[in-house]
């Protein structure tokens, strides 16, 4: 008897490898070096990890094939996304330093932890199998609990950690469910063969019952109505830097695994699910966008803006075509530039114990910090999505996919949603330009570091915006594999 | 004609923003002689186009075409014909006056202030030039921004916040659902023709299905109805006009407003023609109705700016009422009363202005007998106002003229009703300047005013000048829109008489 022994190519998964061993080493070091070493230099040691993985992705790209077995998918898709989890990774690492200090909470863990997290997402990205795609989220969400609570003694940080916990079981749960039903009418896990068979057999039972499992499951990751109801608590009461992390990182991620696995699998039967999806897509909008309306504390609002923001880009699943896949590796970079950059400035003003994070705490910013003003509103118009910036953007290429595709009343339905955006946008900027200061501001510090990463946001948002041709360019390229 | 004329007046502002930007925020002067530098070059670049522009073709002239979204069918492709030639030199002219009739008024914030304004007259060309459907959308929306900070900002310090988030707001709805419409229209038009593109011009002449025109002549319609703004989506104007700072009302009314009417005429007519025939009757009513509303809530304001800003409610009427004619004389006359209305509402918010700055009130009742404490404001007062209610020998007699003689070959019925509004405009005019200027003066605060200053009269003098030249000579513009005109009313009838738009070759622009 013999025994294959797949052949394993280490470099196609350079990226996780590399940030695996960077969160395992900054581990030790914390355990063994005493004070020894400065936990000062922690977040350096990430960053430089993220560099290199970076530098790893970008060499990987245009190389198409499967490894592991076909566990995991090599190809430009998974690279796309993990450019977009890099980057929010070193974004939220370079917000955490200060914030954390301010805390004295400096742990060695926190940046391992985010660096585990980053794995967990590129594995999602990358799965090439549902048992991949489940040990991905898992990777992704333990962190993020644990992250989440961070703040010991704080009531809300608790909170938000316990709620998470739970209702992220709850989603495991339904996902795992889900693939086991998947596995119950087919009799595999590879998605490849999946999608063989359903083409070939149809669906059947299970299959459904498995289809329906996973919208929940992922749902419940990008925060979908009816499945958004943790989001806002566990964004306020998480330190803002792990929300700000959460809310690009676990989204994309999501939407990665959800785009690969619907788009991939199930495209032959699109009529059983996007009327599924198209009612989800319209309660989430409509949801995340009045909600937001009444919000007064600004992490609440970014985080009912990012339901919100959920609901356009499952608009692009729906559409279903090129064009919306495309449209959706653009907008969630767009996506992770500006909500990555409007959390920095919370943090930035928030300062010591998040102790401004009422949205008229931000009167007479602009006039103070003009600076700090001005980055804040390219990132709010790039929310709401207003041209020229990377927002209006990723709007007009998912909005335009729909079109083509022939859901115009779903388009008109979030075209008007954006409407409804931009009241609760604007009313930031409102406060930050019209009014003046309640009461005085004091100093933010902001330190080079953080001010030199806003200011390359918001130009990035401009830029990527203004020129959006190569990035356009770039996310074509990487949905190639989606056959329709 | 190789140079980027066009592309110029759209970068120059910008220049000067990123030069304010790097002036000290302390040396006022320094960045108002700036702002008054740019402004200026931008009308000295422009002159060109108004000179070298060849009237005796309809084609788009200067035109520059470069891709920038090849994949998506975007480019950079901007062009003017004899209609947004006009518009554009308002544009360039109405600047300059800007910035010098804000030089002692705004003390607070100039740097951004300056800024805001040279990056909204980048927007404002842009709209007027793009010939890209998508190009015009960012335009469209850029232009928004800097607009909605001039009210919000430096409004008066009640009701700026609501008056600029209702004026952004409003904007938004129609917008979005234009956007919906172009997109709709882009593969429509790429399902037919197999080409990828936003360029206006290939879809003029497009053949679309009569009810999926009705649909997007709405969308269309209404963000464009918004701004100009026809009854009954204009509320959103009182509150912007009366709230805004003098020089933000002044390009509201002078220039703003027009995209509406331009919209209409560039883009809802020529690519929905059937819808556009259809429509006559609800929009010329509609204009009517805000022709004769428009005056008739003038009568009654308290407020001077109120009633400046129900008046171009009821002048945009005549515009639309004019473009709905599809006839020589309507159209040509509509084109006109935009730069009309530009010149005498922009220099009516510029009086009440001044008279603002003096009195700091807008009340009607808080002044009288004017005339005897400023000879010289009173004079050129007297002007605007003759010119805004249509006197012959100035320009508003010229465009309401036309107007009115196009209406009425369309549909004797509109004409005759439309034409109540000069007499009302006559009404509420003089009975406000009456109320303002004459009698004697009643209050003590009015008895030592001071008569304008030279900067104020030198402000002024421009406009009148082209007030009287249009009066007097109105052939000078009339002629730059001529070729156009004939060609878009010809487009229009053939439109009619097919029921079919297949005239693929007309309005068909330069495609070099």
């Amino acid at each position: 008897m013999s025994i294959d022994i797949p052949t394993i190519c280490l470099t196609n998964i350079g990226p996780l490898i590399t940030l695996s061993v960077a969160g395992l080493l900054l581990l030790l070091f914390d355990a063994f070096s005493g004070k020894a070493i400065k936990k000062a230099h922690f977040h350096q040691f990430s960053l430089v990890a993220v560099a290199i993985a970076l530098l790893q992705t970008v060499l990987l790209w245009n190389r198409q094939t499967s490894d592991f077995s076909r566990m995991i998918y090599v190809d430009n898709f998974s690279f796309f996304f993990n450019i977009i989890f890099l980057l929010g990774t070193g974004i939220s690492i370079i917000l955490s330093v200060h914030y954390l200090e301010n805390y004295k909470k400096n742990y060695g863990e926190y940046y391992a932890l985010m660096l585990f997290a980053a794995v967990g997402m590129m594995l999602m990205a990358a799965g090439g199998n549902l048992v991949i795609i489940f040990l991905g989220v898992e990777i992704l969400s333990i962190p993020i609990y644990i992250l989440s609570g961070l703040f010991r003694e704080d009531l809300k940080s608790n909170e938000a950690a316990l709620k998470y916990l739970l209702l992220g079981a709850f989603s495991s749960a339904f996902l795992l469910f889900g693939i086991a039903m998947l596995y119950g009418g087919t009799a595999t896990f590879y998605l490849a063969d999946l999608a063989a068979f359903i083409k070939k057999n149809g669906m059947n039972g299970y299959t459904y019952v498995g289809m329906g499992l996973l919208i929940v499951g992922f749902g419940f990751k990008v925060s979908l109505a009816p499945f958004h109801m943790w989001t806002p608590d566990v964004y306020e009461g998480a330190p803002t830097s792990i929300t700000a992390f959460m809310s690009v990182g676990t989204k994309a991620a999501a939407f990665a695994a959800f785009v690969r696995v619907f788009l991939e699998v199930f495209p032959s039967v699109r009529m059983e699910w996007d009327l599924l999806l198209w009612v989800a897509a319209v309660a989430t909008m409509t949801v995340g966008n009045v909600t937001a309306l009444a919000q007064t504390n600004i992490k609440r609002m970014l985080a009912y803006s990012s339901i919100a923001h959920a609901g356009y880009i499952l608009v692009g699943l729906i559409a279903g075509n090129q064009l919306g896949a495309t449209g959706i590796l653009y907008y969630l970079l767009a996506y992770t530039l500006m909500n990555l950059g409007a959390f920095g400035v919370v943090i930035a003003v928030a300062r010591k114990k998040d102790s401004y994070l009422n949205i008229y705490d931000y009167s007479g910013l602009a006039f103070q910090y003009p600076g700090l003003a001005a980055v804040m509103t390219v990132f709010l118009f790039s929310l709401v999505g207003m041209p020229p910036t990377a927002g209006f953007l990723g709007k007009f290429y998912i909005f335009s996919a729909a079109v083509q595709a022939g859901y115009i009343w779903l388009v008109i339905i979030a075209v008007i949603n954006s409407l409804i955006s931009v009241y609760y946008y604007l009313r930031i900027t409102v406060i930050m330009y019209m009014q003046p200061a309640e009461a005085d501001l004091g100093p933010v510090a902001v330190t080079p570091v953080v001010n030199a990463t806003l200011i390359i946001s918001a130009l990035a948002v401009l830029l990527i915006g203004i020129f959006p041709g190569a990035i356009f360019q770039l996310a074509m390229n990487s949905i190639k594999i989606f056959g329709s | 004609m190789n140079f980027p004329i066009l592309s110029i007046l759209i970068l120059l502002p910008m220049v000067g923003v990123a030069l304010i930007m790097m002036l000290n925020r302390e040396n006022q002067w320094v960045i108002k002689g700036t702002a008054m530098a740019v402004a200026l070059l931008e009308f000295a670049v422009s002159l060109p186009l108004w000179f070298w522009f060849d009237s005796n073709t309809a084609q788009m002239q200067f035109v520059e075409l470069y891709p920038w979204v090849p994949s998506y069918g975007i480019s950079y492709y901007v062009g003017i014909d004899g209609i947004s030639l006009l518009l554009v030199m308002l544009t360039t002219f109405i600047t300059p006056i800007c910035v010098l009739a804000c030089w002692e008024d705004v003390q607070d914030k100039v740097k951004e202030f300056m800024i805001c304004l040279l990056f909204l007259q980048t927007g404002m060309i842009g709209v007027f030039v793009a010939l890209d459907l998508f190009l015009f959308y960012v335009f469209w929306e850029v232009m928004l921004i800097p607009m909605y900070l001039l009210i919000g900002v430096w409004g008066n310090p009640a009701r700026r916040i609501y008056a600029a988030v209702k004026f952004f707001i409003y904007t938004m709805v129609g917008s979005l659902l234009m956007l919906v419409a172009i997109l709709v229209l882009y593969f429509y038009n790429a399902k037919v023709t197999g080409v990828y593109t936003f360029d206006l011009l290939k879809m003029y002449g497009l053949n679309i299905p009569f009810e999926m025109q009705f649909w997007m002549f709405l969308a269309f319609g209404l963000a464009f109805a918004i701004k100009v703004p026809m009854f009954p989506v204009h509320t959103w104007l009182p509150d912007a006009h009366t709230e805004a700072p003098t020089v933000g009302s002044v390009i509201l009314a002078a220039v703003l407003l027009k995209m509406g009417t331009y919209g209409f005429l560039r883009f809802n007519m020529p690519l929905f023609p059937e819808a556009a025939w259809y429509f006559v009757p609800l929009f010329s009513i509609l204009a009517v109705i805000g022709i004769i509303y428009g005056a008739l809530v003038s009568l009654v304001q308290v407020d001077l700016k109120r009633l400046v800003a129900f008046s171009s409610v009821s002048h945009l009427g005549f515009v639309m009422l004019g473009l709905f004619s599809y006839n020589m004389a309507g159209v040509q006359g509509g084109i006109i009363q935009m730069i009309n209305h530009g010149l005498s509402t922009g220099a009516l918010f510029l009086i009440v202005g001044m008279i603002y700055e003096r009195r700091h009130t807008r009340m009607i009742a808080d002044f009288g007998g004017i005339s005897k404490v400023m000879p010289i404001f009173a004079t050129i007062f007297m002007i605007v106002t003759l010119s805004s209610i249509g006197l012959p020998g100035l320009n508003g007699f010229v465009g309401e003229f036309l107007i009115l003689l196009g209406a009425f070959k369309a549909n004797k019925i509109y004409a005759i009703f439309a034409a109540t509004g000069v007499i009302f405009a006559a009404a509420y005019m003089l009975w406000m300047f009456q109320r303002v200027m004459f009698g004697v003066v009643t209050n003590e605060k009015n008895k030592n005013l001071k008569d304008l200053s030279m900067r104020e009269v030198v402000v002024l003098l421009p406009v009148l000048l082209f007030i009287v030249w249009i009066g007097v000579y109105p052939n000078t513009f009339l002629e730059k829109t001529k070729a156009s005109t004939a060609n878009f009313v010809a487009y229009m009838e053939k439109a009619k008489a097919t029921k079919v738009a297949a005239a693929d070759v007309i309005m068909k622009g330069d495609q070099r």
